[in-house]
């Protein structure tokens, strides 16, 4: 009598095992909660399942029982890197049903703070990209070290501004909600200048760091095709030869008025991901230092005043909102039914569409390398779990 | 007149020559309603005569009594053009034809979709929950699900 296996092994065409190797809930390059189930011939992976969904706190059901000066704070548990960004799309959404008009001085804010906000989350990317690769990379914490430093600094100009170190609700509908402090500007200033020569300096220790080429070059390749296929978006798709950042695409909060170039990289693998944003960071750079430039004086909310704001109504209407965040197109999809909530809110996570083409691209390589992929995707499992 | 190179009018006609019976509104983006039988045959139209190959989002409406209403979003990354396509199921109806045989990035949105509406897509490859654990109970999404939900691991 023949049985029927129930073990997980199969056999492959040369005879030799097939392995299931768990990585996650708890991996360290995961940077947060995300299991994988890889299947393993030799080193190879050959297949793999994702698992998602560790962070989950439906955000869709809670913005229809949060008002919409409530929910602004909690869009930013979202994306929690980047929370100003997250904010920025629901707040986006919901003037753009209301036809609620922003003064040109809270536009410049928005532009100053998603700026900054970009260099941070690209600074944490750096640095933990760089641990996961460590021990290739001479001295493991050092670059990580160094991003951290950097970032603080950002986070410490946030706190001036905001209070909050991380989770900011300084978006409202109509506006945001501090102007800047006495001296901030020049700070600000201080930070950019500074961080500007600094990524000088990491550039030139992993770009001469031949370990650093062989772990990123050639290493995890999007095709263009695959890339818009699946909706990968932000550093990403332009790192596959897609020239598409929102900001030049559908302009926003007055970015036509500054002067940008978007970086793009048609080898679609790990290195061109890093090269796209090391213009990123300077090019960030740039349009913060345009922006203080040009800071219009004027009020910094069309709804002043605690109660306007929080018995903000929204009329009947529908709209998607998109903005370009720090990992690609962070958009809101907004059902308004005349009352203080929405009836139904869509959350455009970008991490969710870039990690989805993790199965796609990973089967073929190395386990080293998937670590090295999934750390160029740059993920934040708040933002994909939502 | 290539793919790449089709305007928001020409759009607008091409949609209104293939599908007759659907509602184009807007410009930013371009809103398409469709019946339900022609939303797979919309995605491969949208995709080869319209370029639209970027897949932004997929995702679902329930409008209580009236049924659940499927929505996608595409994009052509060169022109600019931006579809936001719209279906409604029908009252009780929780079927649709998946977009995954057009674009791969359907695979998961419509996991995501089947896990908070209970859309069963057909001819997705492997439609399972995907935030939620498999043996969770309901559809969080659906407005029948209220907030302080009747189901375990809650009650």
């Amino acid at each position: 009598m023949t049985t029927v296996s129930t073990t997980r092994q199969e056999l492959d065409y040369a005879g030799s095992e097939r392995l299931t190797m768990n990585m996650g809930p708890q991996h360290p390059s995961a940077h947060g909660v995300f299991r994988a189930i890889l299947q393993l011939e030799g080193e190879t992976v050959v297949g793999v399942d994702a698992v998602i969904g560790y962070l989950h706190r439906c955000h869709e059901k809670l913005a229809e029982t949060l008002t919409y000066a409530q929910y602004p704070s909690i869009a930013s548990k979202t994306d929690y890197v980047a929370a100003m960004t997250s904010e920025f799309a629901y707040v986006m959404a919901a003037e753009t049903i209301g036809k609620i008009e922003v003064p040109k001085r809270a536009q410049y804010l928005r532009v100053i703070t998603s700026e900054l906000q970009r260099v941070a989350s690209h600074l944490l990317w750096l640095g933990t990209w760089c641990l996961d690769m460590g021990g290739a990379l001479g001295g493991g914490a050092t670059i990580f070290l160094y991003c951290i430093r950097e970032r603080e600094d950002i986070l410490d100009l946030f706190e001036s501004l905001v209070g909050a170190r991380l989770l900011y609700g300084f978006y409202q509908v109509g506006g945001v909600r501090y102007d800047i402090p006495d001296g901030w500007a020049a700070k600000c200033r201080e930070t950019v200048d500074l961080i500007d020569q600094r990524i000088n300096e990491y550039q030139r220790m992993l770009e001469e760091n031949p370990f650093f080429l062989v772990r990123t070059q050639g290493v995890g390749v999007i095709s263009r095709d695959l890339a818009e296929d699946v909706g990968i978006s932000g550093p990403l798709l332009r790192g596959s030869g897609v020239a598409f950042d929102l900001r030049r695409a559908a302009p926003y909060s007055s970015y036509e008025d500054f002067e940008f170039k978007i970086p793009v990289e048609t080898a679609g693998d790990c290195f061109a991901r890093y090269r796209v944003r090391m213009v990123e960071f300077r090019e960030s750079l740039a349009i913060v230092r345009q922006a203080l430039d040009k800071l219009p004086d004027g009020p910094i909310s069309s709804r002043p005043g605690l109660k306007s704001v929080a018995q903000t109504r929204i009329p009947k209407g529908e709209t998607y909102a998109r903005v370009e965040g720090a990992r690609g197109e962070v958009g809101c999809y907004l059902i308004a039914d005349g009352s203080a909530k929405p009836y139904r809110m869509k959350w455009r996570g970008a991490s969710f569409s870039n990690l989805a083409v993790l199965p796609h691209v990973i089967p073929g390589h190395k386990v080293a390398d998937v670590v090295a992929i999934m750390g160029s995707v740059d993920p934040v499992f708040g933002e994909v779990d939502r | 007149m290539s793919s790449a190179t089709v305007s928001a009018d020409e759009a607008r006609a091409l949609i209104a020559e293939r599908f007759s019976g659907s509602q184009v509104e807007g410009t930013s983006p371009m809103v398409v309603t469709v019946a339900p039988d022609a939303w797979l045959p919309f995605a491969a139209f949208a995709k080869e005569t319209l370029g639209c190959r970027f897949f932004s989002f997929l995702s679902a409406t329930d409008w209580k009594d009236e049924g659940l209403e499927v929505v996608a979003k595409v994009d052509n990354a060169d022109t600019n053009l931006s579809l936001l396509v719209k279906s409604r199921l029908g009252a009780g109806v929780t079927t649709c034809a998946s977009l995954v045989p057009v674009y791969r990035g359907a695979d998961w949105m419509e996991r995501e979709c089947y896990d908070m509406f209970g859309i069963r897509f057909e001819g997705h490859p492997d439609l399972r929950r995907i935030l939620l654990q498999d043996d969770w109970v309901g559809h969080p999404l659906l407005k029948s699900y209220a907030v302080d939900t009747p189901y375990p691991p809650y009650r």
